[in-house]
């Protein structure tokens, strides 16, 4: 098989975990599908930097662009800046993270170049095909893409992240795309949450309320303590998010985001099918709950049945002193 | 303005979904069928579109066996004014829906297309997209609001770090997510009025297209369950399995 191109999503210039986690699943695939060398690319503002950074990485070429029409993402620009990457390039198969970019823009690039995508991979297995989930990860499907031209997008949790490797490969301006702008639509303005408290899926540990905490002021109040002594990114399930106590980006499960910290810490919240769905990988599971009987039980390593107003509080103090001692 | 709301028959997702023994896909014997969840958030969409005078119509679409036509029949329930289905009794993965729905697209001066950003048994997410790059219009993926303005639509999208607020031109691709609208329950009857409403059903050749996927499923296989269950007394057991026995603190 000729190239692999590898999207490579950056935020300040620096390279998201996400997209090193795909570059991970690209070298699975180079060595599984006999991809002759890897390249990149990094679009928008700071690619140039993005590009930078990726040269450590052993890619062939790192294609750039921090074109005017790629400012703010669009999925008709980014995909068709893509789509010149991989001509430019030689590549048949390109992987992106399954970021909310990734979802967006992937399938455009796929259907411009006559490729199947295989969404959301969670693995590469020994004889080829990949494995990806169904049924909101209740279960697993061996797939293979019958095109010659491939797309695949990678969770964020499958993979380790790539290792830099050799300081190796030619840094390519990738030059003005032509694409039809109306098509493209433009970006009237952003809600974005801000936060000093690390990204729900990088971080290491995760505490996620639900709809029991009753209000926006009760997550404040019982749910951001308990994140800050464990050093943890904020998680909300499908539920608290519909009510109105956190915002969308919080959400875990099969339509929000899927997690696999080392510890994650589930607080109200019962345990519904979709939820699990987004967190069913992490390393340990504690759950917090009131009802002994909620699904939650079934999957935590750690319960404590019991009221999370009482409980949720006497955890911080224990974790803030177990960290400091 | 006409809205084509393609939908999916999918398995309940409340049961549990068994995969057979030899891999070959999952038990089908005794499964609840439903609409999509994703798409029947869409079908609202359109039917509150048309309440407030923004649309003329709304045409539901599937592909699948005869026996979808119950799901169409539920949406038409709801007040979709007639459905269209393409009979396929075989698999059809994403790559293979966004043609079949572009030639339905093509059939009519459709205005609009809102549809589920995925369907909750394959999880893709892709048809949506596929559809808008094939038929050259703009999409607005992960919809959570939906504003039409001839000749825009402005769509607030549920994107990674929060949302994100488009304007693009009709028509456009809309794919629905959960926040979008609450769907209403079709009432008794709009059953009975949906007997009455046209429901055309085509073929694939009809349409001049022939059947073939290109995401091939070789096998499917069941995670391995997560063994969990276990409960502790107090905080202070908690803190000593998470320091001594999980070893995160």
């Amino acid at each position: 098989m000729s190239s692999g191109l590898v999207v490579l999503q950056n935020l300040d210039g620096k390279l998201l975990k996400a997209s090193l986690v795909a570059l991970s699943a690209a070298r699975a695939l180079q060595s599984a599908w006999g991809v002759s060398e890897l390249h990149a690319i990094c679009l928008g503002p700071a690619a140039a930097k993005a590009a930078e950074e990726a040269l450590q990485y052993g890619f062939g070429k790192v294609l750039w662009s921090e074109d005017a029409s790629l400012e703010k993402y669009r999925a008709v620009a980014f995909a068709a800046h893509v789509v010149e990457a991989a001509k430019q390039t030689a590549s048949d198969l390109i992987i992106s993270a399954a970021t909310s970019i990734g979802k967006d823009m992937m399938p455009r690039v796929a259907a411009t170049i006559d490729a199947a995508q295989a969404s959301e991979i969670l693995a590469v297995n020994s004889d080829g095909t990949l494995k990806r989930p169904l049924f909101a990860g209740n279960v697993l499907a061996d797939v293979e893409l019958q095109t010659l031209k491939r797309c695949i997008t990678v969770r964020g949790t499958a993979f380790p992240p790539a290792e830099k490797t050799s300081a190796t490969g030619t840094l390519i301006p990738l030059g003005s795309v032509t694409f039809v702008d109306a098509q493209a639509g433009e970006v009237v303005s952003y809600e974005l949450s801000a936060s000093d408290r690390p990204e729900l899926g990088d971080a290491s540990v995760v505490v996620s309320g639900g709809r029991a905490l009753a209000s926006s002021e009760n997550f404040q109040k019982y749910i951001f303590p308990l994140a800050d002594a464990f050093g943890a990114a904020v998680g909300a399930s499908r539920a608290a998010v519909d009510s109105g106590y956190a915002p969308n980006d919080w959400q875990v499960g099969q339509t929000g985001k899927v997690v696999a910290p080392q510890l994650y810490v589930a607080v109200g919240i019962s345990g519904a099918i979709q939820h699990l769905a987004g967190m069913k990988d992490s390393k340990f599971i504690v759950a917090i709950n009131k009802d002994s009987e909620a699904p939650i039980f079934e999957v935590a390593d750690y319960g404590l049945v019991g009221d999370l107003f009482a409980l949720v509080p006497q955890l911080t103090e224990a974790v803030k002193k177990a960290k400091a001692g | 303005m006409k809205i084509l709301v393609p939908i999916k028959r999918v398995p309940d997702y409340q049961a549990k979904i068994r995969v057979k023994a030899d891999g070959s896909g999952i038990e089908t014997e005794g499964i609840k069928w439903i609409v999509n969840p994703f798409d029947e958030i869409a079908v609202e969409e359109a039917l509150r579109l048309k309440e407030a005078g923004k649309a003329t119509e709304v045409i539901v679409a599937t592909i699948g066996p005869s026996e979808a036509a119950t799901q169409l029949r539920y949406t038409m329930a709801m007040g979709a004014d007639r459905g269209v289905i393409v009979q396929h009794d075989g698999y059809v993965d994403s790559d293979l829906a966004s043609k079949i729905l572009a030639a339905l697209f093509k059939r009519e001066d459709f205005g609009l297309i809102i549809m589920g950003k995925q369907a909750i048994d394959s999880d893709a997410g892709q048809t949506p997209q596929l559809l808008a790059t094939r038929l050259g219009l703009p999409q607005a993926c992960f919809a959570s609001k939906l504003l039409l303005e001839p000749p825009y639509a402005i769509v607030t999208r549920e994107v990674d770090g929060g949302l994100e607020i488009i304007k693009v031109g009709l028509p456009c691709i809309v794919s629905a997510d959960l926040r979008l609208n609450e769907p209403r329950y079709a009432p008794l009857p709009g059953i009975m009025k949906a007997k009455k409403k046209p429901l055309e059903e085509l073929t694939l050749a009809a349409l001049g297209l022939e059947a073939f996927s290109r995401v091939l499923i070789k096998k499917m296989s069941t995670p391995a369950v997560r063994q969990g269950g276990k409960k502790v007394e107090s905080v202070e057991a908690l803190i000593t399995a998470l320091q001594h026995e999980a070893k995160v603190l």
